[in-house]
């Protein structure tokens, strides 16, 4: 059958044609189209790897972020305790002075106080020594105005003298 | 899994095809015996030849011409003549294919046979009234102008990609280029590495694009009716044969050291399958050659195939017409439908055969470059 006879002259045109094609597109397209889809995948790789590379650097820069903010955050809450310890240090220190100073200024007050009292007594006695003084001489004055009173006195005051 | 399920999907049209070929067209063949005679003398420009040869039509549709015939009106034929180039006892014979006269006449003692093997072909009568071939026949066919179009189709359209390669570089493909590219993509990745591999694969790829190409161009303009398409060329064994020929040829030069130690001597095959009968190496050297020996047939026959059912189909219309007017306006509503049918697988089969001879080209360019792992 004719359909299983191959022509001859058909096989070198198509063997010449083939062979054209092949080394035609081969130098001219395939090979640019080649090499183009090679550059443009290793460009989105490229591309994929930064993106992924960056991804991580966020996340490390994230990281890193929530550090500083613990710390800081650590730092703040060490400062206030601080802050408060010494607050209360002071306060107490202020209080010990306080009640330091209280009890002296008391104690003065009382030795103020006592030192006064004595000087109004010693006043006291002194004035009531002079009028206790002047009342004993107006009472000598009155008892002793006449000569025979003066007189028996005396005698009175001899004959004690004189029994010693 | 997707890979499985392709392969399943390819042998079920395969096996579809196979069925057709085997079935229907049987029914074809027998009816050209037959010399059935059409009422309208439309097909034929002779008025006391009115007959219709489903048998002949097919096959004068499917092989090789000297003339493109583009259409007939009335009783004219309007055809593209092309040069007949002839090398005969010593002489070169250069002609136009109209002398002929669409293969009616007989110039300078050359005539287009009607014979069963050299039917379709030049050939002259000898001393004996025999029909001989002269002895080369290198004539500018439809066929090698066809496969000169898809050539030129071929350099235009993927020079074109290349351009627009370069001129939008690291940019997402726009127009022909981004329908090209997931093919070129699929051929390099899924085709070549994956049956190459890695390493290798690089050398083999701008031939089996190119194989593949060529392969689907022709397929898909084999199945368009009328000019620029309508020529059989993957469905020339002949054409076939030079594709499974490249193949063959580049296979058997890139075979490594494993590759022939495979051949003559197996390894972990028992001694006596190679000694004193050399058994195993007998059947490898014979696989060599089978291998594209099955390309050439399985291409050939496929597209051949599709093309005489859809023919099939419509000449059962001119058959059923000369039996009544009627009948053959009825059946042509049915082979119309059938024909579309067919078409549309031929559209599948057109891919699938392109896809199936590069991927098996790429298979055997994988098993000569393969290392040795034991």
């Amino acid at each position: 059958m004719s359909l299983i006879n191959p022509g001859f002259g058909l096989v070198i045109w198509m063997t010449i044609a083939f062979l054209v094609v092949l080394f035609v597109l081969k130098k001219y397209a395939w090979k640019p189209i080649m090499n183009a889809l090679k550059e443009r995948e290793d460009s989105i790789e490229e591309a994929l790897r930064a993106a992924d590379r960056t991804k991580e650097e966020m996340k490390d820069m994230k990281l890193d972020n929530e550090k500083l903010l613990r710390e800081a955050k650590d730092e703040r809450d060490a400062i206030l305790r601080e802050a408060r310890k010494v607050k209360d240090k002071i306060i107490e220190e202020a209080k010990a002075q306080a009640g330091i100073e209280a009890s002296n200024i008391v104690e003065s007050a009382k030795e103020r106080i006592e030192n006064e009292k004595k000087a109004a007594l010693t006043e006291i006695k002194n004035t009531i020594a002079v009028y206790s003084i002047e009342i004993s001489e107006k009472i000598l004055r009155e008892e002793l105005k006449d000569k025979k009173k003066q007189e028996s006195y005396i005698q009175k005051l001899l004959k004690e003298t004189s029994l010693n | 899994m997707s890979d499985k399920s392709a392969v399943i999907k390819r042998l079920l049209f395969l096996g579809l095809l196979l069925l057709f070929v085997f079935f229907i067209p049987s029914s074809f063949f027998g009816q050209h015996e037959e010399e059935v005679h059409l009422m309208t003398g439309k097909e034929h420009q002779e008025v006391e030849e009115e007959e219709f040869k489903a048998g002949e039509m097919i096959i004068e549709h499917i092989t090789d011409a000297y003339e493109w015939h583009l259409i007939t009106v009335g009783d004219h034929h309007y055809s593209i003549y092309l040069p007949v180039i002839l090398y005969d006892e010593g002489e070169w014979h250069v002609f136009m294919s109209s002398k002929f006269h669409h293969g009616h006449d007989t110039y300078m003692g050359y005539f287009i046979s009607k014979n069963d093997m050299n039917s379709g072909k030049i050939v002259k009568l000898d001393g004996n009234g025999n029909e001989i071939r002269p002895t080369l026949d290198i004539s500018f066919t439809k066929n090698v102008l066809a496969i000169l179009m898809v050539m030129i189709l071929m350099i235009v359209v993927f020079i074109s990609i290349a351009k627009s390669y370069e001129k939008r570089k690291d940019h997402a493909p726009k127009g022909l280029q981004s329908f090209m590219e997931p093919l070129i993509l699929f051929i390099r990745d899924d085709v070549a590495k994956a049956s190459i591999g890695e390493k290798r694969y690089e050398r083999y790829v701008p031939f089996l694009l190119t194989i593949f190409f060529f392969i689907l161009f022709n397929n898909l303009l084999g199945i368009v009716p009328f000019f620029p398409g309508g020529a059989n060329i993957t469905g020339n064994i002949g054409v076939t044969g030079v594709l499974a020929v490249f193949v063959f040829i580049i296979t058997t030069v890139s075979g490594n050291k494993n590759y022939w130690t495979h051949i003559i001597n197996a390894p972990g095959v028992p001694w006596w399958l190679k000694l004193p009968i050399p058994l195993m190496p007998i059947v490898e050297i014979m696989g060599l050659f089978t291998k594209p020996f099955v390309l050439m047939v399985r291409l050939f026959a496929n597209i051949s195939a599709g093309h005489i059912i859809i023919l099939g189909f419509i000449s059962l219309i001119f058959i059923f017409g000369k039996m009544s007017l009627g009948l053959g306006y009825g059946v042509s509503v049915v082979s119309v439908g059938f024909s579309i049918f067919m078409n549309f697988l031929e559209l599948l089969v057109a891919f699938i055969q392109a896809y199936v001879f590069t991927l098996l080209s790429a298979l055997y360019f994988g098993m000569a470059t393969e290392e040795a792992h034991h």
